[in-house]
């Protein structure tokens, strides 16, 4: 075993080579690794439910950990990219085998026993090499060929256009133009080439600011609403110190006031807490002082820095990972994390520049210390709340392309894609995503796209399978040749856009056009614990019915009716045609109609009880005479349960998506549920050993 | 007693803020012996506005130099306020509103004056007879008969006239079964599964006392309910108290069914809050809800602190304990606590709806509320008296039925296509059982009920909710029957906090 690991470790280290010269994996090499390296017996526990561990066979691939059960009739397999691995845990062996805890970027725990120790240290080392590549052509997305054509390749690449997004917005026009300042990334390695600058500002105003700025990232436009020439700029912190000035920088911000006729001064933001952003004026950083700026009125937001956020991710993860806590101990702890209280912030910054834009008509300049985080952050969601674009599944895209990819979001540093300084990892796009997902939850007809959406932009952030999120700039992508080497995401989910449409969506509502507005009062049950993303491999724990699907299959079935109501109309009119033509009609009668009859899904109600009885020995077993016949009846309950779909992780090598599996209903007919009729009684085994 | 002598002025122009969702109304505030109206005058557009008086839990007055706002806290947790022109005038106003709000006589209520157009008085008693459902039973099992040995009331207060017994058990026994059990209340059906043949039983504790006194009829009762089944059945005495105070029980009389006494039943004992504590948690939600200036933070804090969500955990899966020991264990179930009016009615009408499809529906719904909960004998008058704003407490308070509601909107989360009907039925039921223009909540007991002849000279809530322009509001437009029992996850990321029912006006942003 520990000979076949190892060779499995540096096959691995020559594979980053092999992939580096795009040599896609072969069906041979595929099955070597496969059938070299696995253990046999290791148990998978499932947290939940005190069901008992599912028995199986656990293989290492290249890219992938993959456990298959052994349950003959359905080899249930969970499918880990090495990727979505954040930390693996070796706990003390019992008697029964040695622990091994995975965590998962997705916020999926596997739990694995594996029988021997040595196996366990041996799958133990090499997935800690495994889950931290060093190159980036060890990742996945060089690997991955959905068998698409370059055309389509480049097709995909080209679904996502940021020069069209600005033509949308309005430009160039009167006041914006497009800049040629950044040309081969020569002032400013983390910013696009393209960028647009108030007409006003010259290039050596946009130079002269660079220079006064963090990282040279200078102001530059990221929304601009076209309504009332209003808009948002973005840049990181100036370089004022105690008393600095920059003259140029005055200029530029001043360019940006006159942009807009229509206001006489434009808040600039920092969404860095005061007392931080103090703490950098040592430094030689800091933020504008009102006193040199012409016009400008300085508001602090106080949103804490990547660290904070790490800490707070890591605690409500806690949270979520007791083993039956009191309802106590979990709002305790939901609210020790802070994590809603940092959503919130991020939120109440937002809407403060979306009011700034839409009902003041001001211009807003936002920054943090490098502009690349919070800024990213609450640009988005301003952008977000102001324009209904963006909240349409391609508009998403785009403003996840414009505000985070092209402005030099670090995704390989936060996401931690390649083995690097941990302090540099923070969920800082995942906020962003939960801060959507609230807002899907206050107005459930504003967005095109639905939950599912979210969560897998969220997984493939993370997963490395496509090109979109590598590197930490534009640069470095263009020097890498991503998009010639790798697949974009984006045409893969507009590809299977079906999937992620909100039925309820509905773009003429009054609630849903123009701005989104926030109740004026504070309210705290606005956030809520997203149950969806966080225990969302804990699948029980979900409403076991989906009211999307359900409204999405009603829908297309509605429309299949329509086509052929107008089919059998067309055909009624040519009938009477032929009927005044000739005065002679033979009645004949229309075939009946074959549209596929509707189910409602009973089935996909199917669910089984969970132990409710806590650890109390609640339905003491039955008469002794009686033991046999149900022990053997926990064995063949927990088979069945193991062929429950609904737990099966990760089946999609292709897509690396999770729970894509059967959801969405074709034909008019709801494709069966995730928990199927079949295991109605498979909980039977909980109840008589709880 | 005439309604005038409480009204001191009746007349007084006001106006009126219904939060900040909804504009001011500007009028002419009149008082009357059971509403409140504000006319908003003869030129302008919008409606008269009425406030049953009776849903008014609590009021403060705050005068300025001339004139004086009343804040009115409603039962339904709206919060109402009141500008009114003259000091001397809203003084006024506000003592006749907190007289006529707390009347206690039942018969001088306004469902007694309640005369709708459309609906014909004693026509809706029959919408949902709870003997239908046990004349069913009776037929379909063979081992269970109707029983009228409570014809009088004499047998239990608190039970309906008919109640559905084991056919084997005569009336004689079944008295004196009610004399070992508080309350009279000896164990009957409360459902019957029919998929496992068994059946679920409610009572109230035993009255075995510190001696453990027995009874021979009530062994006999609970033997005949195994034998019902089927023979060799074994059953679970699922006790709402925990051991410990089960056993304090006998010192003041009460306590539990000794094993040795009931062979073939097994005690489980899940606690379940009820009474003072459970309404305290409900006052400390509402008031936590109703605190707008705290910070994300304190806001988990205040909501962990008040439990509620914790009873609502607690509540499920006990009801998911009996169902499962029904339909997975071919168990019967006998639910009891002390009085069996309260936390039993709670378990035993949410494992109906885990498992009976047929509660589910609309029709099936209201039938188990009027046999669960109402025709059980829950004492509504005396639970629903005052809701969470009151200052006047007195012990008998407790939002038991409303964490029944909480529970079943749970269950419509997690399963949002199997449920008939929607929120609006249970916000509608919150409602009319704290103040209601119907007389279905009135009085605490069937017995009750009959005395004040509640079926003859009111409405009932089921023929208002019934009209059909209601009850396309309050239907669920997803559903699809489902035949299977549902199971609900009882962890605590499943479990929401239901917000139409602490702050219906904060609900603005729904799916419109």
């Amino acid at each position: 075993m520990i000979s076949q690991l190892g060779i499995l470790v540096r096959y691995q280290l020559r594979a980053g080579q092999s992939v580096g010269s795009l040599e896609p994996w072969s069906a041979e090499k595929y099955t070597l690794l496969l059938e070299g390296v696995k253990v046999e017996n290791v148990r998978l526990v499932d947290r939940i439910s005190s069901k008992k561990a599912a028995l199986g066979t656990l293989y290492l691939t290249a890219t992938h950990v993959i456990f298959v059960e052994n349950a003959p009739d359905t080899r249930k397999e969970t499918w880990i990219l090495h990727s979505q691995i954040s930390t693996i845990e070796k706990q003390a062996t019992a008697a029964t085998g040695c622990p091994l805890l995975i965590r998962c970027k997705n916020f999926q725990l596997l739990q694995l026993i594996i029988p021997q120790e040595r196996d366990c240290h041996d799958v133990y080392i090499s997935l800690i090499r495994l889950a931290r590549p060093v190159k980036y052509e060890e990742l996945y997305c060089f690997s991955f060929n959905p068998k698409l054509d370059k055309e389509e390749r480049e097709q995909g690449w080209m679904l996502i256009d940021l020069s069209e997004e600005y033509k949308r917005m309005g430009l160039p026009n009167n006041y914006w133009q497009l800049s040629d300042v950044n040309r081969d990334y020569r002032v400013c390695d983390s910013y696009p080439t393209e960028l647009y600058v108030p007409k006003s500002a010259t290039a050596h105003i946009i130079v002269g600011s660079s220079k006064f700025r963090s990282r040279r990232r200078f102001p530059a436009l990221s929304y601009y609403y076209r309504d009332n020439h209003a808009s948002i700029c973005r840049s990181s912190q100036p370089l004022s110190g105690f008393s600095a000035r920059c003259l140029e920088d005055e200029q530029m911000l001043q360019a940006i006031r006159k942009a807009n006729p229509g206001s006489d001064f434009i808040y600039v933001v920092d969404t860095r807490p005061k007392l931080n952003a103090m703490a950098n004026r040592a430094a030689g950083k800091g933020y504008e002082n009102e006193d040199n700026y012409s016009n400008i009125k300085f508001q602090f937001i106080g949103i804490e820095n990547i660290h904070v956020m790490r800490n707070s991710l890591q605690k409500m993860l806690e949270v979520c990972e007791l083993k039956s806590p009191s309802m106590s101990d979990f709002l305790w702890g939901l609210e020790n994390s802070g994590w809603l209280r940092h959503i919130k912030a991020i939120m109440d910054a937002g809407i403060f520049i979306a009011k700034a834009v839409s009902e003041e008509g001001v211009s807003v300049l936002v920054h943090c210390s490098d502009g690349w985080d919070r800024t990213a952050q609450v640009c988005s969601v301003a952008s977000l709340l102001l324009d209904p674009h963006y909240r349409t599944l391609k508009g998403f895209m785009v403003l996840i392309e414009k505000d985070w990819i092209s402005f030099g979001h670090k995704f390989n540093h936060r996401y931690g894609n390649l083995d690097g300084d941990p302090k540099e990892i923070s969920p800082v796009i995942d906020q962003f995503i939960e801060c959507v997902w609230q807002l899907m939850e206050q107005f459930p007809c504003a967005f095109e796209f639905n939950e599912r959406f979210l969560i897998h932009i969220q997984h493939h952030i993370y997963s490395c399978q496509f090109g979109n999120f590598l590197c930490n700039s534009q640069k470095e992508r263009q020097e890498l040749k991503i998009q010639e080497r790798t697949y974009s995401l984006w045409a893969h989910l507009w590809k299977n856009r079906a999937d992620y449409m909100n039925p309820l969506f509905r773009d003429d509502h009054s609630q849903t056009r123009g701005t989104l507005r926030l109740p004026t009062t504070p309210c705290n049950f606005l956030y809520k614990f997203w149950s969806g993303m966080y225990n969302r491999f804990e699948k029980g724990l979900q409403p076991r019915q989906s009211v999307t699907d359900y409204l999405m299959a009603v829908k297309e079935e509605t429309q299949q009716l329509e086509e052929e109501r107008e089919a059998l109309e067309e055909r009624l009119e040519k009938i009477q045609k032929v009927q005044l033509n000739h005065t002679k009609v033979k009645a004949k009668q229309s075939e009946p109609s074959k549209h596929s009859g509707f189910s409602t899904s009973d089935n996909s109600t199917a669910n089984t009880p969970q132990d409710y009885s806590g650890n109390m020995k609640s339905f003491p077993s039955r008469s002794p005479s009686q033991g046999d016949e149900d022990s053997a009846l926990i064995l063949t309950q927990d088979n069945l349960k193991s062929s429950d779909p609904d737990l099966s992780a990760n089946s999609d090598q292709e897509s690396g998506v999770e729970d894509l599996s059967c959801r969405s209903p074709s034909g008019g007919e709801c494709a069966p549920s995730e928990d199927s009729g079949k295991d109605r009684d498979s909980d039977e085994a909980v109840f008589l050993t709880a | 007693m005439e309604f005038s002598d409480l009204i001191r002025t009746g007349r007084a122009q006001a106006k009126l803020l219904r939060g900040p969702e909804a504009p001011p109304l500007r009028g002419t505030l009149c008082l009357t012996g059971h509403h409140l109206l504000l006319s908003p005058g003869p030129q302008a557009t919008s409606e008269l506005w009425l406030l049953l008086l009776r849903s008014v839990d609590s009021i403060e007055k705050r005068v300025a130099s001339d004139s004086g706002t009343i804040t009115l806290r409603c039962k339904d947790l709206r919060v109402l306020q009141l500008e009114i022109e003259g000091v001397e005038a809203s003084l006024d106003i506000a003592r006749s509103i907190e007289a006529l709000s707390s009347l206690e006589s039942v018969i001088t209520s306004f469902p007694f004056f309640y005369r709708p157009k459309g609906l014909r008085l004693g026509d809706a008693w029959h919408f949902h007879p709870p003997e239908r459902y046990y004349k069913r039973v009776a037929r379909e099992t063979n081992a269970w008969r109707l029983s009228e040995v409570n014809e009088d009331f004499s047998v239990c207060p608190s039970y309906p006239r008919a109640v559905i017994v084991p056919r084997s058990v005569d009336d004689g026994a079944l008295a004196r079964s009610a004399r070992f059990r508080q309350g009279g209340r000896f164990p009957v059906l409360s459902y019957h599964h029919a998929p496992s043949g068994t059946v679920l039983v409610r009572s109230s504790q035993p009255l075995t006392g510190p001696q453990k006194r027995r009874c021979a009829e009530d062994e006999e009762l609970l033997r005949a309910v195994l034998l019902g089944a089927r023979p060799g059945a074994r059953g679970f005495i699922v006790d709402t108290r925990s051991s410990q105070a089960a056993k304090q029980a006998r010192m003041t009389g009460g306590g539990t069914e000794a094993k040795a006494a009931y062979p073939g039943w097994k005690r489980l004992h899940r606690p379940l809050e009820r009474g003072q504590p459970l309404q305290e948690s409900f006052v400390r939600l509402v008031e936590a809800c109703g605190d707008l200036q705290q910070s994300t933070d304190s806001w988990l804090r205040r909501l962990e602190g008040c439990c509620w969500l914790a009873h609502v955990k607690e509540a499920l899966s006990t009801a998911c304990l009996a169902a499962q020991g029904m339909e997975r264990e071919g168990a019967c179930i006998l639910v009891h606590g002390a009085e069996g009016t309260d936390s039993t009615l709670l378990v035993t009408s949410l494992a109906q709806l885990i498992l009976d499809p047929l509660s589910r529906t609309m029709a099936g719904f209201q039938e188990l509320v009027e046999r669960e909960w109402i025709q059980a004998g829950h004492p509504f008058q005396l639970r629903c008296a005052h809701s969470a704003f009151s200052h006047a407490r007195s012990k008998h308070e407790a939002p038991t039925f409303l964490l029944f509601l909480d529970c079943v909107w749970q269950l419509g989360r997690q399963f949002p296509l199997s449920l008939e009907f929607g929120e609006g039925l249970l916000l509608a039921l919150f409602e009319h059982a704290y103040a209601s223009p119907f007389g279905t909540f009135l009085c605490n007991s069937e017995k009750e009920r009959c005395l004040c002849e509640v079926r003859t000279r009111t409405h009932s809530l089921w023929s208002g909710l019934n009209q059909p322009k209601e009850r396309r509001k309050l239907r669920n437009p997803l559903y699809a029957p489902n035949p299977l029992a549902i199971w609900p996850s009882v962890e605590l990321q499943s479990l929401r906090l239901w917000q139409g029912d602490p702050l219906p006006q904060l609900l603005p942003w729904g799916a419109s």
